[in-house]
């Protein structure tokens, strides 16, 4: 019933704001359904733990501790994204650069592009999983050319056009996944791409085809993930889009990507046997983190910087999920939900950076907490988050990243350091003159609401601090799961 | 006995000329005939699907099959034609540079393509296992195409014949993907091209083109 109303919510939502988005009131409708979602989402959280893995609807949605987990995060930061883009959007319309009709089309959109990822989170088919991605690719790119300029369309065209390419290396192997299926469990149509019948027999499954299809189904979720070479579409995308769809691709699509390339691993390990797997995602893991933090030094636009940043911390996940292990993959989980907190809570604040600026250039955004001391603090906590001070959540998890990285594969710390140590540098130097220049800009129209910054920053160190035994024990129980 | 071995041959003719067509498509200069080319691809992509299921007797693959009729070759191909009418581009020629190293790059992308799905083929129970380095080459052959070309148009067709070499990887290696998948598929893609033909309207009102040069400025300086 949960699960039926956390789908149903964000898809009926869709549709009354595809009707009713260009009214006055629809930035509520939106942040009243987000709302209900995660309602409904806690819900579902607490039956899990409650009374364990969900299987329902003819076996084709599975909930266990580690997608479950996912889903909060979701539903939540998808509710906090609707409260902030309230009156940011507001600003955008007053500034003139949207119209009543492209927000009912962002609003519309917004809704179902939660719909994708909940329905890609939640579906044990992974046929399904793929038809999800792709159409959260598909609803995202009309918002991120939503201003209708030069360098958006750009940015979306590029977005379509690289994950159009990344979903269907994707599709191949999931063609692959169904054929070794097909071959071990006979012909059984629906249920053959079920992961969950796919994971009782998957030491049976052909190791070649098991192996080609991961790879094809890690470069192309892995394109979604942000990882390098692939990388392209993100910081551009990020940077052109609206600022609420930077921060829900940041914060949430990246992950579920990253979701998606998780459940492939457990099988094409258990398949394969051996190591293989992991190693793919450790090798892409580090260059995609080496990448962004050398990228971030030479970007001059607040929001591109922080899509880089993204790339890096995105591939510190992938690779303690390639290291594997229950230590590792606690710390990769603990890495996802504070980073798409944190991520999330940077692109508000850098959102309203710009706006209080008049542009997304570093250079012209100065004396923040001069102008607008919340937004200047938040971006200033937010930025020291994101590049793991101590004693935010991002610290706890980057620590335990590395000292396991240490016993496990030592080659690589040094790698990992000097991505931190390159990172840390190139965004405190560009955040510090932004946040405590000077400057004579006015103030913003409409109060920003900052409230889910220190929402999202409060829980950040909480994490960083302690983490309750009951969330401890969940991610333990997600981290078994992935093996 | 006879029947099921003028069937195989029948197969190998078909993905023959599926192979044929891309390498077609690749050197094609004028935009209509490319869409005319897709709509051909699919048009033996369906014939395909039918054989497969005429052979195995799966009537799942029938409505597939149909799917592809109505979908690849009708639906898009007009959809496009349309599209390139309203947009004043079907004349468009488009300078193709060198044709011949284009070419030379698909064959060393076939021969890959054939090296990787050998351990598939050899697994496979179909008719049609034979096509699947085809299947591939008709990936790797449209994907050089999106490259190579700065048409947002022909671009577009490049990601269409894509999908066309993936359907046909599932009809050859497996007996078609389950139902739902495939229609949520054939959803995903028609969506695909509304989008793009809204951004088609876009990028020309911005740029006064449809040629991708302008969309360049987007760089790591």
């Amino acid at each position: 019933m949960e699960l039926l109303l956390v789908l149903g919510l964000p898809l009926i939502g869709t549709l009354i704001l595809a009707i009713a988005g260009a009214r006055r009131y629809a930035a509520e409708v939106n942040i009243g359904i987000s709302f209900m979602t995660l309602i409904f989402a806690s819900f579902l959280v607490l039956r899990i733990i409650r009374s364990g893995p969900l299987l329902v609807w003819h076996e084709q949605f599975f909930v266990d501790s580690f997608n479950v987990f996912l889903v909060a995060l979701t539903a939540f930061v998808g509710m906090t994204t609707a409260v902030f883009s309230r009156p940011y959007m507001h600003i955008e319309e007053d500034h003139g650069k949207l119209s009543a009709k492209r927000l009912r089309l962002y609003h519309s959109m917004y809704q179902l592009f939660m719909f994708a990822m909940l329905l890609a989170l939640l579906t044990n088919n992974m046929g399904l999983v793929w038809v999800a991605m792709e159409a959260a690719t598909l609803s995202t790119v009309l918002l991120v050319s939503l201003y209708r300029t030069k360098a958006s369309l750009e940015a979306a065209w590029k977005y379509f056009i690289l994950c159009g390419v990344g979903i269907a290396q994707a599709l191949f192997g999931t063609i692959l996944l169904y054929f070794a299926a097909e071959h071990t469990l006979g012909r059984q149509g629906m249920t053959a791409l079920l992961w969950t019948h796919l994971n009782a027999v998957k030491t049976e499954l052909e190791p070649t085809v098991l192996g080609l299809a991961f790879v094809f189904l890690l470069v192309g979720y892995g394109t979604k993930v942000g990882l390098a070479p692939l990388h392209n579409w993100l910081p551009d995308a990020h940077a052109e889009g609206p600022t609420p769809v930077s921060a829900v691709l940041s914060g949430l699509l990246l992950n579920v990507a990253l979701y998606a390339v998780v459940r492939c691993k457990v099988l094409a390990v258990g398949s394969i046997g051996s190591l293989i797997p992991s190693r793919m995602m450790m090798a892409f893991g580090l260059l995609s983190a080496l990448l962004g933090a050398f990228f971030l030094w030479r970007q001059h636009d607040i929001k591109r910087l922080f899509g880089y940043s993204s790339i890096e911390h995105m591939g510190i996940i992938t690779f303690a999920f390639g290291l594997g292990g229950p230590i590792a993959n606690f710390a990769a989980l603990l890495h996802m939900t504070v980073h798409s907190l944190t991520k999330s809570s940077i692109f508000f604040t850098a959102g309203h950076a710009s706006q209080t600026a008049g542009t997304q250039q570093v250079d012209g955004i100065r004396g923040l907490a001069e102008i607008n001391p919340t937004v200047g603090w938040g971006l200033m906590l937010g930025s020291l988050a994101i590049l793991g001070m101590p004693p935010f959540g991002v610290f706890a998890s980057e620590f335990l990243i590395l000292t396991t990285a240490m016993r496990e594969h030592p080659w690589a710390t040094p790698f990992l350091l000097i991505a931190l140590g390159v990172a840390f540098a190139g965004i405190f130097i560009k955040v510090q003159p932004m946040v405590f220049g000077e400057s004579d800009a006015p103030k913003l129209p409409h109060s920003p609401a900052l409230v889910p910054v220190f929402v999202h920053l409060a829980l950040v160190l909480t994490l960083g601090l302690y983490i309750p035994p009951a969330l401890a024990e969940w991610y333990r129980a997600a981290a078994r799961l992935i093996g | 006995m006879l029947r099921s071995h003028l069937d195989l041959e029948f197969a190998k003719l078909l993905a023959a000329a599926m192979l044929l067509l891309s390498f077609v498509m690749l050197s094609t200069r004028r935009t209509q005939q490319l869409i005319t080319l897709f709509a051909w691809q699919g048009t033996i992509l369906f014939l395909s699907t039918v054989l497969v299921a005429h052979d195995a007797g799966v009537t799942e693959l029938y409505f597939s099959a149909a799917l592809t009729l109505i979908l690849k070759v009708i639906t898009l191909p007009l959809v496009l034609h349309f599209l390139i009418r309203r947009l004043g581009a079907q004349w468009d020629n488009e300078p193709l540079v060198n044709i011949p190293v284009t070419m030379l790059v698909g064959l060393v992308l076939v021969i890959f393509a054939f090296g990787l799905a050998q351990p598939i083929s050899i697994l496979a129970t179909t008719i049609m296992r034979h096509t699947i380095g085809i299947a591939l080459s008709v990936i790797l052959l449209s994907f050089l195409m999106m490259i190579t070309r700065r048409k947002a148009v022909t671009q577009v067709i490049g990601f269409l014949a894509m999908e066309n070499g993936l359907f046909l990887a599932a009809t050859s290696a497996t007996y078609g993907m389950p139902m739902v998948i495939e229609l949520g598929i054939a959803l995903d893609l028609l969506v695909a091209v509304f989008i793009l033909g809204i951004f088609f309207f876009q990028i020309r009102e911005q740029f006064d083109s449809l040629d991708l040069h302008h969309l360049e400025s987007l760089r790591e300086e």
